[in-house]
């Protein structure tokens, strides 16, 4: 933890206090945040420092900060990252990833190298693949339930400190 | 509100003070459950200050902190008293462990989380691990000593304990599984650290406190052995060689073009394997135990050739000096034992050259279970977009390179899964389609049947020119024939693509078919090339063309009886008389170099293979840079002044030719299989030619190549090029095994000479080196009678095991089905 008070003071030295006693009310903006080596080149930066944001608008106070690292993390179980899996690709935030959040999902990953036409295919596939209760969009039961059977998941969600 | 607690929590840390001092005595249980109730009265105090800032939950921690340590020294002073040198230690221990920790409080920062804190949290933080396991070993000496003084004391009821224990364990699964809660980190402190509190309390009450330190050591152990086991993954990750290279390709190209790289790089392993083998078995030790150069007439140039025997032209067609080092067959001695290590030449060489097609074959096979068994196993498609949507990012990445990279891999898998799935959409016009193919076909068999006739007709063409004398005629009727051979292994593949765009295949599947017709290709090329000569080994025609080992051996024969002849002569000459029938006069000294030699058509053939080789190799890198490299130069800087727009038409930038390449490799390694019998030095030529065309490949793709327009995904093709490798592996022990088994080895070369076969050796061996009994056990092994019944329990064993995997294999296709209609049905 150490480390990580480390990492948070040196994005703002002047704002992060090195003393927490008496709990300073410090929330480091987004964009020094996805400034970080580690997220720099991450499609989904915004999102994740979004989801862990407690504010909603994505301003991280250093309990977000270590919440945000621990999901992160190998020691993280598989539940809980799905969950903030499943928050980091709705992006709407409606607690449903439809069909323009995977659109928006796919842009992103392959940085828009892909015709509509193609677009429009996966996505459709994907909602067709995953979606169980048949709403068109998949709620986080459908989510979870894809996500678990997936043997990549695990492996590139780890962060190594 | 929270300063009430606080007092509280300090009254009570006083309580514990005075408790601890006076020491043991009945008046444990009371306090103790007097503490119960105060932290009873604290937990839900705490529970309401869920959601007060932190700063007074820091300052609740740092005393919190305090106390455990006035505990702690409590503790010591009452375990002064106590007898167990357990404790003792624990104590010990436990004052180590508390200095650690202050020394880290004063160390660290004012971090106002601190030790506690940073116990509940879970970072992979070495430290971090080190301090849980330090607390979990200091909750449990405490307890552990709780429980030592509490021996003394009178048990609590049944009841109370039965309810105790269910709290505890209550807490204890909290603790264990709160970090599976998605809840805000305060809220998870403060949870954490009643039940933490509650724990420690009440678990000394129970007596479970021994043992629980080398639970908690054995949880250490076992995360440091993780750790160890994921590092030493990465290492040898790290290893393989190429491994980067061949990334960047796959995500620029897809998975088909790295399939070819990773093929290469799996027979440069092979190669390497070979290599070790021969040189270090038969080459070195020959030329460090053997006679040296000079010393026998086999090892020596003779006197003819010794003017131009260093030359670079000479040593570059690997005659000369070449020709007669441990890289050839003739050089080798045929005695026995060589050098104090009494080192078996003939028997290594023999069991190297058996040995290195044996160890290809089972690595062949190996490999072909190996893809079939990742093939068949587990290729669960049904979320297959899904994943590839969600999962496919490395959250690892932070290099803007390897993002790059990432990026383009991603799409390029996107772009393979939407191939696999519009074919799958796509509706055919069935009657149309197969009239299409079955004229695509009808074409190609013309062009394979044009081709064979084109060679028989320059063949004999090129033999009449022979017999008219070669003087009489250009470059272009000396060559004619490699010449058209090799043109026609240029054009026909072309050919056979085109002919392929007819037939609307999955790139998949057109890609086989591409690769098996350049297979007949050049099967047919050499069947009918062998014919067209077959009917001229009687002419002494073998000069001309010295690719078939055949030929070069028959004439061989013819040539060792005119030698043998010559030098019987000779020899006799030398003794200026009669030839007596029974000489016994001593051998003259002659030097070695104008011994009349005996012809040594192993040695001959390994030339040719080598040469092969090299010339193989010349052309396809000339290919490479003149095709790729040049054309893309040329398309590049010539657009801006060309009528038409070079790079969408023609000429274009070249895409990778993955079936000519993979065919080129797969012919190559069959003259190396070939020709390292005869030629030790072929593997160590193939893996210097391997490592160089690795880099150059490599370099070439990324620059001068095009990814393809429909990049398909390759799984399935390996064990299409292991399948061909294997023929191919197949046809080329052929001539070497039966060289071995029925042809009497030259008399003047080579480790064999001198025997009526190759493989007399191993009797020979068996009969000096091993007792009596083995050979006679051998001699019955080797009865046909006991070797026919063995082979047919093979076959039958080969028998049963197929239709057991075919079972196995239906039997796991139907589950894979059920599963699909359970899941569908929820």
């Amino acid at each position: 933890v150490y480390r990580l008070h480390g990492r948070y003071h040196e994005m703002a030295p002047n704002v992060v206090p090195m003393d927490y006693t008496k709990d300073p009310d410090v929330k480091l903006p987004m964009q020094l945040i996805i400034n970080m080596p580690e997220l720099k080149e991450n499609p989904f930066k915004e999102r994740i420092v979004g989801s862990f944001s407690e504010d909603g608008e994505g301003s991280l106070s250093f309990n977000d900060f270590v919440d945000m690292f621990s999901v992160l993390s190998e020691m993280a179980p598989r539940e809980l990252k799905a969950i903030y899996a499943f928050k980091i690709y709705d992006f709407n935030t409606d607690n449903f990833i439809c069909k323009s959040d995977l659109e928006q999902t796919l842009n992103k990953l392959t940085r828009e190298e892909l015709t509509a036409e193609e677009i429009t295919l996966v996505c459709e596939k994907v909602i067709e693949e995953a979606d169980m209760d048949g709403d068109g969009k998949l709620g986080f039961a459908d989510f979870e339930n894809m996500i678990s059977k997936a043997p990549d998941f695990l492996r590139y969600y780890f962060k190594q400190k | 509100d929270g300063s009430d607690v606080d007092n509280e929590e300090g009254s009570a840390a006083e309580n514990e003070e005075n408790v601890k001092g006076t020491g043991k005595g009945t008046k444990r249980a009371t306090p103790r459950t007097r503490r119960g109730h105060a932290r009873g009265r604290d937990r839900h105090g705490d529970e309401e200050d869920e959601d007060d800032e932190d700063g007074t939950r820091r300052a609740g921690h740092r005393r919190h902190r305090s106390r455990r340590r006035g505990r702690g020294a409590g503790k010591e002073a009452s375990d002064s008293d106590m007898e167990p040198s357990k404790s003792r230690k624990n104590q010990a221990n436990q004052k180590s462990k508390e200095d650690d920790e202050e020394e880290e409080d004063e160390k660290g920062g004012k971090n106002g989380k601190g030790k506690n804190e940073k116990k509940a949290d879970k970072k992979p933080d070495k430290k971090g691990k080190k301090e849980k396991a330090n607390k979990k070993k200091k909750d449990k000496k405490k307890s552990g000593s709780g429980s030592d003084s509490d021996s003394e004391e009178e048990p609590i009821t049944e009841e109370e304990l039965a309810k105790l224990k269910e709290e505890v364990e209550e807490k204890k699964k909290l603790i264990a599984t709160l970090r599976n809660k998605p809840w805000k980190m305060k809220k998870k402190l403060s949870v954490l650290k009643e039940a933490q509190l509650f724990v420690d309390k009440f678990e000394g009450a129970l007596g479970k406190g021994k043992g629980k330190k080398f639970y908690a050591y054995k949880v250490m152990m076992m995360k440091k052995w993780m750790k160890f086991q994921r590092d030493f993954e990465n290492f040898k990750t790290a290893c393989i060689p190429w491994e980067m290279k061949i990334k960047e390709i796959e995500s620029h190209f897809g998975s088909s073009v790295a399939s070819y790289f990773i093929f290469l790089r799996w027979m440069y392993g092979i190669n390497m394997i070979l290599f070790g083998l021969t040189f270090g078995l038969v080459m070195v030790p020959e030329a460090l135990m053997g006679k040296p150069y000079g010393s026998l007439p086999r090892k020596t140039v003779p006197r003819a050739e010794e003017a131009t025997a260093m030359n670079f032209a000479t040593l570059w067609d690997f005659s000369g000096f070449a020709q007669y080092s441990v890289l050839f067959y003739g050089y080798y001695n045929n005695q026995r034992t060589i050098g104090w290590l009494k080192f078996r030449m003939p028997l290594s060489y023999f069991l190297v050259g058996v040995g290195t097609i044996g160890y290809s074959f089972m690595i062949v096979i190996r490999t072909m279970a190996k893809n079939a068994n990742d093939d068949g196993g587990g290729d669960d498609t049904s979320f297959n977009f899904s994943w590839k949507m969600f999962t496919s990012w490395d959250y690892l990445i932070g290099n803007p390179e390897t993002a790059d990279n990432k990026f383009a891999s991603i799409t390029t898998s996107f772009k393979e899964a939407i191939v696999e799935e519009q074919e799958s959409r796509k509706e055919e016009n069935i009657h149309l389609t197969r009239f299409l193919r079955v004229l695509a076909n009808f074409l190609a068999l013309c062009t394979l049947a044009g081709s064979g006739y084109l060679i028989f007709f320059v063949v004999r063409r090129s033999q009449k020119f022979a017999l008219e004398g070669l003087e009489n005629y250009g470059w272009w009727e000396r060559n004619e024939v490699n010449m058209v051979m090799s043109l026609l292994g240029m054009f026909c593949p072309t050919l056979f693509d085109v002919i392929s765009s007819l037939e609307n295949y999955h790139p998949r599947i057109a890609l086989r078919w591409q690769l098996g017709r350049i297979f007949a290709l050049f099967l047919g090329n050499l069947y009918t090339f062998i014919i067209a000569l077959m009917d001229e080994i009687n002419l002494k025609a073998r000069y001309l063309f010295p690719f078939t080992m055949f030929d070069i051996y028959l004439g061989n024969l013819e040539e060792e009886k005119i030698v043998k002849y010559n030098m019987t002569i000779w020899e006799a000459s030398l003794y200026n008389g009669t030839i007596p029938e029974n000489s016994t006069a001593p051998p003259i000294q002659v030097d070695p170099a104008d011994v009349p030699r005996g012809p040594c058509w192993e040695t001959m053939v390994g030339q040719e293979f080598v040469r092969l080789t090299v010339s193989d190799t010349m052309t396809t890198y000339i290919t490479i840079l003149i095709g790729d490299f040049l054309r893309a130069v040329f398309v590049r800087f010539f657009n801006y002044c060309w009528c038409w727009d070079l790079e969408y038409g023609f000429p274009s930038y070249s895409e990778f030719d993955i079936s000519g390449n993979v065919l080129g490799l797969i012919f190559n390694q069959g003259m190396i299989w070939m020709g390292s019998f005869y030629a030790p030095c072929l593997p160590a030529i193939n893996v210097f030619r391997l490592h160089t065309s690795m880099y150059l490949q490599c370099w070439a793709v990324m620059c001068c190549n095009v990814p393809q327009e429909r990049v398909f995904k390759a799984s399935r093709s390996n064990n299409f090029y292991m399948a061909m490798l294997l023929f191919i592996l197949f046809l080329s022990t052929l001539p070497a095994v039966y060289t071995i088994v029925s042809i009497p080895p030259s008399f003047d070369c080579g480790p064999f000479s001198g025997k009526t076969r190759m493989f007399e050796v191993i009797s020979e061996t068996l009969e000096h080196d091993f007792p009596s009994w083995f050979g006679k056990v051998f001699g019955y092994a080797s009865n046909p009678g006991l070797i026919l019944p063995f082979i047919l329990l093979m076959v039958l064993s080969i028998y049963y095991l197929n239709a057991t995997s075919k079972s196995y294999k239906e039997a796991n296709l139907e589950l894979k089905k059920k599963l699909q209609s359970v899941r569908t049905e929820n």
